[in-house]
């Protein structure tokens, strides 16, 4: 196929789920305050702070208060990762591949874009945040599961799969990271019972906290830590998603599981090797943070290698092609 | 209240009503139909259908406003009806015409005969801006210059349908027929069963077959391609459109690039040979090593490919030279040339800027008359005398001094009319007709085609870019 449509396909995938993901972040919070109304304007900064754009927000609005938050992450047209950005990029990519995707996910796609747009959703947002964000979450579910069921399985579906298992995984480490910047004021309160809520929210933002349950009775961060990084089954683990994205890939390719013969294999089959020979005790040593930073600088690099590996195809006369 | 009831087809001709007030023999069904349709049903339907074709995104970009200023070509559900005799007597005319215009294109870039017989002036050919050079001493696969083609007819107070102007180059629109029609289907089932309302969606399948029959003769089974300027390009969803119904591949310029002699797509998996291109960039943007440097739209090096026979390209380029507005005036005597026959679809009156006497006569009439510029397009760089104001005629008076070669004018026809949906009632609003025609193995005409609409009151301009709409066309 060609390699702009692969592209446009891989890209349309990862800001679907991006936007997806900017609505669990959101949610993490809600769910907190659901539980513990008096944290209410006490975290809306580590949210903004885990998506790594808190000097964008700041030079706009310097006071984390929710509707601050939520118009900043949700509706701001001038901050590239917000979800209406994210939204009208996914569709721009679609538009420019309509002919390769079902007409069912474009006009869903379509739909979810223009919807977005409206006041009614700035208001509802603002109002009814728990609805306006779940609503969200299950448009990009409809949109997956549309892709699931109206695509053919073959090279172009292989590669909205990547995007969305990589944008996923990156996501998911953010997640999990977003505890970490709740903790930063006070580490002496680790295991105290506003721990154990915190932990419950960044489970039930990755729709974990079920799947979780029947795994584990009690919640400790190492057990979610582990669940959200190293589960095998569950569809938003970290490992779940490379694994998923590396199968994918080699469909492509036709390479073997277990070889590598571009970049991009190679680089995803280490990320791989790595999840499969490493256990929670030694991420907690390195240190979790620091461990999904790295984690998420890794993720980057597989973007980068399947933007050179299939994106940027260069017929090998070109550059001496001016001078014959 | 939408009814025909209170319906004036005022001093016009009415495509669904007859003079007397009464619906036109094919048109009486329908009329029926919607007049026993509950009260307020028939806009209901119309807004229920403007709401489905903004979700499907079928809409088209507006040029000069921001990025993303996408609407949706405005269509009227009221659709138009015309009748097998009508339709025999367009689609023979439109096959004559293509027919005689296809030789013309191949004589003038080559031996250029009636040239040298003096039945079109020469410098007026050479001269032309969209005389290419570069396509000289060429013949085209199979000989074939223009694959698609879209006729602009008008029909006037008499009830004649006369040809307003000819799109050799990469006219737009079919892909609204073929949408229009679906929505009209679900609208009015009945009605169009008991029709036997002739099908168009026939077209992407013969436009396929037109494509097939160009590929090099080296080639079993062609890649073809659909060139598209872009998602902003205003035709953008038909590029889409069209090559997802063909089922081939919708290609940008940056997606080809010629290397050992042959265009190729890049591809995921290196670079891929493509034999037949269905281009909808101009001339001007194809190739910047043959026609304009700056284009960013093209591929680098086509026109050689394309020259030795290696790629096939529908439509071929130099076409635009046979739609230039002033050599529309000699049609029916090039029709006359290459076949004997008298056109069978009149022109409509033209007056001849560089010839001195007609000149004389469009300045002196300015109010009445319609001036346009040869090679304008999308309503542009027109003038419609009686509608204008003193200074704008001013204006294209002294272009017509400055530039008399480039510039036509015609008396003003009043377009017919049909019955459309304003606000809550139904008025009579001018449209034109576009019908689509395919040069392949033989010709083909859609039957039906673009009616397009000036939605305006009294407005005679049809073209999307102005405030023009849509309407679906049944031939019974």
């Amino acid at each position: 196929m060609l390699s702009r449509v692969a592209n446009s396909i891989y890209w349309m995938c990862r800001y679907i789920e991006r936007a997806e993901n900017v609505a669990r972040f959101i949610s993490v919070n809600l769910n907190l305050l659901l539980d513990m109304p008096s944290e209410e304007g006490k975290h809306w900064k580590p949210i903004v702070m885990t998506t790594g754009d808190q000097e964008i927000f700041e030079k706009k609005d310097p006071g984390y208060n929710q509707e601050a938050v939520i118009r900043f992450l949700t509706f701001d047209r001038n901050y590239p990762n917000s979800i209406v950005r994210c939204l009208a990029a996914a569709r721009e990519n679609g538009r420019s591949i309509r002919e390769i995707i079902s007409s069912e996910m474009w006009e869903h796609l379509n739909n979810f874009h223009l919807e977005l747009s409206t006041e009614r959703s700035l208001s509802m947002a603002l109002q009814d945040p728990h609805t306006f964000f779940k609503i969200i979450q299950m448009r990009s579910h409809l949109f997956t599961g549309l892709m699931d069921c109206t695509m053919s399985h073959g090279e172009a579906w292989n590669f909205a799969r990547i995007g969305m298992m990589m944008e996923r995984a990156d996501k998911t480490s953010r997640i999990l990271d977003v505890k970490y910047f709740m903790l930063l004021p006070q580490a002496s309160l680790v295991n105290a019972p506003i721990d154990n809520i915190q932990w419950m929210a960044v489970l039930k933002s990755a729709s974990a906290f079920e799947m979780f349950r029947k795994e584990h009775h009690n919640i400790t961060p190492n057990k979610v830590a582990e669940f959200l990084i190293f589960d095998n089954q569950f569809p938003r683990s970290i490992r779940h998603c490379i694994t998923k994205a590396k199968i994918c890939l080699h469909r492509i390719t036709g390479t073997p599981q277990g070889a590598a013969i571009n970049l991009a294999e190679k680089r995803l089959g280490r990320i791989q090797a790595d999840i499969e020979y490493t256990d929670i005790e030694e991420v907690i040593e390195t240190g979790l943070h620091e461990y999904l930073d790295n984690m998420q600088s890794r993720i980057n690099e597989v973007g980068g290698a399947i933007g050179t590996t299939f994106f940027n195809i260069k017929p090998c006369s070109e550059a001496t092609g001016s001078e014959q | 209240m939408a009814t025909f009831k209170t319906y004036d087809p005022e001093d016009f001709y009415d495509e669904l009503i007859d003079e007397t007030g009464k619906p036109r023999p094919e048109a009486q069904l329908l009329i029926d139909k919607i007049e026993s349709l509950p009260e307020g049903d028939l806009v209901l339907r119309q807004k229920e259908a403007e709401a489905l074709l903004l979700k499907m995104g079928i809409t088209f970009n507006v040029y000069g406003r921001d990025e993303g200023a996408e609407k949706i070509f405005p269509f009227d559900l009221i659709p138009r009806i015309v009748s097998s005799g009508d339709w025999q007597q367009i689609e023979a005319g439109l096959k004559q015409r293509i027919y005689a215009l296809n030789l013309f294109l191949q004589d003038i870039y080559n031996d250029k005969k009636i040239l040298k017989d003096k039945v079109v002036p020469e410098d007026l050919v050479l001269s032309s801006k969209t005389y290419r050079k570069e396509c000289e001493g060429f013949t085209p696969p199979r000989g074939i210059w223009c694959h698609v083609t879209g006729t602009d007819l008008i029909r006037d107070r008499d009830g004649r349908f006369y040809v307003l102007e000819d799109n050799l180059r990469c006219p737009s629109g079919v892909s609204y027929v073929l949408e229009n029609r679906q929505v009209l289907k679900r609208t009015f089932p009945q009605v169009f069963q008991a029709l036997r309302v002739r099908p168009v969606d026939e077209y992407p399948g013969k436009l396929h077959e037109v494509l097939e029959f160009l590929a090099p003769d080296h080639v079993q089974t062609p890649i073809i391609g659909v060139l598209t300027p872009g998602i902003y390009n205003s035709a953008y969803f038909e590029h889409s459109f069209l090559s997802q119904q063909m089922g081939v591949e919708l290609v940008e310029g940056q997606d080809l690039v010629v290397s050992d002699g042959f265009v190729h797509m890049l591809t995921t998996k290196g670079l891929k040979r493509v034999d037949v291109l269905y281009r909808r960039i101009d001339d001007d943007f194809i190739d910047p090593m043959v026609f304009r440097p700056d284009s960013m739209l093209g591929v680098k090096g086509l026109m050689e490919v394309y020259k030795a026979g290696r790629i096939a390209m529908a439509n071929a380029p130099g076409t635009g030279i046979a739609d230039d507005k002033v050599i529309y005036a000699y049609v029916p005597a090039i029709i006359k040339y290459y076949t004997g026959e008298e056109a069978i679809l009149p022109n409509v009156p033209t007056y001849i800027c560089r010839n001195d006497r007609d000149r004389e006569y469009v300045l002196s009439h300015l109010d009445e008359l319609v001036v346009k510029a040869a090679n304008e397009s999308g309503g542009y760089g027109m003038l419609i005398g009686p509608h204008a104001s003193n200074a704008e005629r001013a204006v294209f008076a002294k272009k017509i001094k400055a530039e008399p070669r480039n510039y036509m004018a015609q008396p003003t026809i009043a377009l017919s009319r049909v019955p459309t949906i304003v606000g809550d009632g139904i008025e009579g609003r001018h449209v034109d007709l576009r019908p689509y025609i395919l040069y392949g193995k033989d010709i083909y005409v859609q039957p039906g085609g673009l009616t397009r609409v000036a939605l305006t009151k009294g407005s005679l301009v049809v073209n999307s870019s102005q405030g023009g709409g849509s309407k679906d066309t049944w031939v019974v």
